[in-house]
């Protein structure tokens, strides 16, 4: 029998992780990505990744990081993965360290590790402030090794646009779409993966890459895929607003000693630096002394709404805090943190080694996404996620550091699991789906090209990105909510009329777009129904009108269906396994 | 009030074959603006300063922060990335236009894949056993991680490789991020099982001779790498291995 072939779907962590593991059982894949995969967004992350090594003698353990992220994660995750991931964690630093990840380190050459949001323990390895670069870098070295022996065969500039799924709703390949020739084709596989990361794009403005659009999970949710706790976004606290995009100020600048604070008087006129101690703020230490600034990203982000939105101290009156280096030394700060004071200053023009940060929060994270099993598989059996695009690790809230983790540990195990299915695979009727398939996908394509309305893709965008923003992201009102879907409902509507302002069939980045666009209203009505279903508080989720967490009612998983009925997916919920660790309050202010 | 605006000349071209136009764009102006955010205002709004309705630029862009390396163009006639280039340091009109050296696709969108092409020749990675818990990895001291880190900040904008006047057909020179993932890969402990071999792949035609030291490549790093430090370094190593190989015969 030939070597099952698989496709991966997305070219950052953890479909790279999923990729190596599948070339080095001696699998067969074909990787598809809208970029070159060393241009993934996963080179975004700045902080660390997060391993128990217990290097700095602080008794660290796997259990204390397992408790740490269930915790964190306000006891939504399934407790068994997490479990399993923080035990695989150190073993991962381990095998990252060998394939010449540059980690900082001791001067007895060991790997340093730093304080991140969320725990007490110094848990996270780190390269400078672009670890994420660094460990993508690795990864597509190693994929690249593999890639010259014969053994992946890369798609880069493809897009996916769907599963073929045969008559029994198996997965037996994919379409997707050259962004060159704008060709359209199938690609057989035994199984597929998809690692497509986060849905950023529908809030318009996040920390997120163009590219993360959450278009591939969106087009398979509306073939049958159930998405999971799509309602949970993680807002990071410390954003540099921008135009354009929000660019994140990693959470290791206040690993490293970054204090948060605001003048304790609206409209000190004082020059920043002449403030002294006594007219500043420090509101995250005076507010949850135990974690200080290392409270996790939820609860920073709360802090930082209360303090500009309720007690009105934002710097000059604008929504903005000052995250705080100028304490630290020069030559520290560039040894553990250069690459995020070097965005700072290219973006903003200040030296954050001079002068204090301006941040504010922003959308950053996906902790909701295809729901999968234990062993990654979604619930068309075939299809198998990883990474930000699955739901799996993170319950209500993600700890920094913790991503990167999640990543490569569900690539390494989506990617063997993959390949023991599609080894036991019986063969397609037929030609499994996939001439229907190309028809209903260049139908699409062609609608879409030969529209005549007077709506641009573009702005309509814009509409959505406001919509989620302002409804479904720091704080949520069931009456906002409701508006947020009624706001898509129109959107969907309108989009019907949508009018392509170029109609090539060469590089044509509107029809790619467009096409991408009208999954992510799809989505986006899963994130705001999903929200206001659930009436309680919970990790990154929270409803003033709901303040406290209700597990009676909502320790569940949410899950959504697609069903193409004008009033959006139908909602089921899971109950969630905790097994190993108990459900209990979760208060950070507790000083004891 | 009169909004303030901001001035663009882009260079247009359909095809590869299609003949290049220039177009020019008015956009309102906004604080902390920078080139790519000027071209998704013209996505969203696609109309020359004359008013006439064109289409929305192709273009590379991914991260915004400079950091994917995608967004690389020539902007007032530098190579560098768009995404950094802030519209208030600019001259106006501000002239866009795609990187010169590389096969042009549509508009600023051209294909750089020459460059993932010459990392797979020299093996640029290190050789692993497999994926399985092998235990730690090598020590490494706090002065080699900070020589070796900078290397490994190499973005593969490509703007060393479009500013190198060897970097052309008829020499076929690899580049310089190229030369400089060879000294990254031949420093580390594990990755210099493969440091002959990557030395050999650098000593001929297209090679490391190619480079005529003329400097813009580390003038034009966004990443400040320091380039030609490991042109030397490799230049030197490739020396040394192709005097031990002449006399093993």
């Amino acid at each position: 029998m030939a070597a099952p072939r698989i496709i991966v779907v997305g070219g950052g962590l953890a479909g790279l992780s999923a990729v190596i593991k599948i070339a080095e059982a001696g699998g067969k894949v074909d990787l598809f990505s809208i970029v070159p995969v060393k241009r993934s967004h996963s080179v975004c992350a700045q902080g660390g990744i997060n391993a128990a090594k217990n290097l700095k003698g602080e008794g660290d353990t796997t259990d204390k990081h397992f408790d740490d992220t269930v915790y964190g994660g306000d006891f939504l995750a399934n407790q068994t993965p997490v479990k399993a991931m923080c035990e695989a964690a150190p073993a991962i630093i381990d095998l990252l360290d060998r394939m010449g990840v540059p980690f900082n380190r001791t001067p007895e050459g060991l790997l340093d590790f730093r304080r991140f949001g969320g725990t007490l323990y110094n848990r996270t390895a780190f390269a400078g402030a672009t670890t994420g670069q660094q460990l993508l870098y690795a990864l597509d070295e190693q994929v690249r090794r593999h890639e010259s022996e014969g053994k992946v065969h890369k798609y880069e500039g493809w897009e996916f646009l769907s599963a073929v799924l045969d008559s029994k709703g198996v997965a037996r390949g994919i379409t997707a779409l050259d962004l060159r020739t704008m060709e359209l084709r199938s690609f057989p596989a035994d199984a597929i993966i998809l690692a497509t990361g986060g849905i950023g794009a529908i809030f318009g403005k996040s920390t997120n890459s163009v590219a993360c659009t959450g278009s591939a999970q969106s087009a398979v949710f509306q073939q049958g895929v159930t998405y999971a706790n799509g309602e949970f976004i993680q807002v990071h606290p410390t954003c540099i607003p921008g135009e354009d995009k929000l660019r994140l100020m990693s959470e290791s600048a206040r690993g490293e000693g970054g204090r948060v604070w605001v003048p304790r008087t609206a409209g000190d006129k004082r020059p920043v630096k002449q403030i002294p101690e006594s007219g500043r703020f420090y509101f995250l230490e005076e507010w949850y002394p135990k974690y200080g600034n290392l409270v996790p990203r939820d609860i920073a982000t709360r802090a930082i709404h209360k303090v500009v939105y309720e007690e009105r101290l934002g710097i000059d009156g604008q929504p903005m805090v000052y995250l705080d280096l100028t304490h630290i030394d020069r030559a520290t700060l560039d040894r553990k943190l250069e690459g995020i004071l070097d965005i700072y200053e290219k973006f903003v023009g200040d030296d954050p080694r001079d002068v204090p940060m301006k941040i504010f929060p922003g959308m950053h994270y996906t902790m909701g996404g295809l729901w999968v099993d234990f062993n990654q598989m979604t619930n068309i059996p075939g299809i198998f996620a990883a990474g930000e695009c699955e739901y799996q690790y993170h319950g209500a809230n993600r700890l920094g550091a913790n991503s990167l983790l999640s990543c490569i540990f569900g690539g390494f195990k989506a990617g063997p699991n993959a390949l023991n299915y599609a080894k036991n695979l019986p063969a397609a009727e037929g030609d499994g789906g996939h001439a229907s398939e190309l028809v209903r996908q260049a139908r699409i394509n062609t609608q879409l090209l030969n529209n005549n309305g007077t709506e641009n893709p573009f702005k309509l965008w814009r509409e959505l990105g406001e919509t989620m923003t302002k409804h479904a992201t720091v704080i949520r009102y069931n009456q906002g909510l409701k508006q947020a879907d009624e706001k898509i409902v129109e959107l969907i509507d309108r989009y019907k009329n949508v009018n392509l302002a170029d109609r090539s069939q060469w590089a044509n980045t509107s029809f790619a777009f467009a096409r991408q666009f009208k999954n992510m209203l799809e989505l986006s009505r899963v994130v705001v129904q999903g929200a206001r279903l659930r009436d309680e508080s919970r990790g990154a989720h929270y409803k003033p009108d709901f303040p406290d967490r209700n597990d009676e009612q909502f320790l569940k998983t949410t899950k959504a269906s697609f069903t193409g009925s004008p009033d959006g997916p139908r909602f089921d919920y899971e109950a969630v396994d905790t097994q190993y660790i108990k459900p209990r309050p979760r208060r950070y202010d507790a000083t004891n | 009030m009169a909004t303030r605006t901001v001035q663009f000349e882009i260079r247009r071209q359909a095809s590869p074959d299609a003949p290049a136009v220039w177009e020019n764009f008015e956009i309102e102006w906004r604080p902390g603006m920078n080139v790519v955010s000027a071209m998704m205002e013209i996505a969203a709004n696609p109309v020359t300063a004359d008013g006439r309705p064109t289409t929305p630029i192709t273009y590379d862009s991914n991260c915004m922060e400079e950091i994917c390396g995608s967004c690389a163009m020539r902007i007032n006639g530098r190579a560098r990335m768009a995404c950094s280039a802030l519209v208030d340091n600019l001259e106006q009109p501000i002239r866009v236009e795609p990187l010169s050296k590389f096969p042009l696709v549509r508009d600023l969108q051209v294909d750089r894949s020459v460059l993932f092409d010459n990392l797979m020749a020299v093996k640029a990675w290190v050789p692993l056993d497999g994926t399985y818990d092998l235990g730690s990895g090598p020590r490494v001291f706090p002065q080699e991680q900070e020589a070796n880190y900078p290397l490994s900040n190499c973005i593969s904008c490509t703007c060393c490789m479009e500013v190198c006047p060897q970097f052309n057909e008829t020499t076929g020179f690899v580049g310089a991020a190229t030369i400089a993932q060879v000294k990254l890969f031949n420093n580390h402990p594990t990755g210099k099982v493969l440091k002959e071999e990557r030395l050999r792949a650098l000593a001929g035609d297209g090679g490391i001779q190619e480079c005529g030291f003329a400097q813009n490549c580390v003038e034009v790093c966004p990443k400040r790498i320091p380039l030609t430090n490991a042109i030397s370094d490799v230049s030197r190593d490739v020396l040394l291995q192709k005097a031990k190989d002449f006399l093993r015969g």
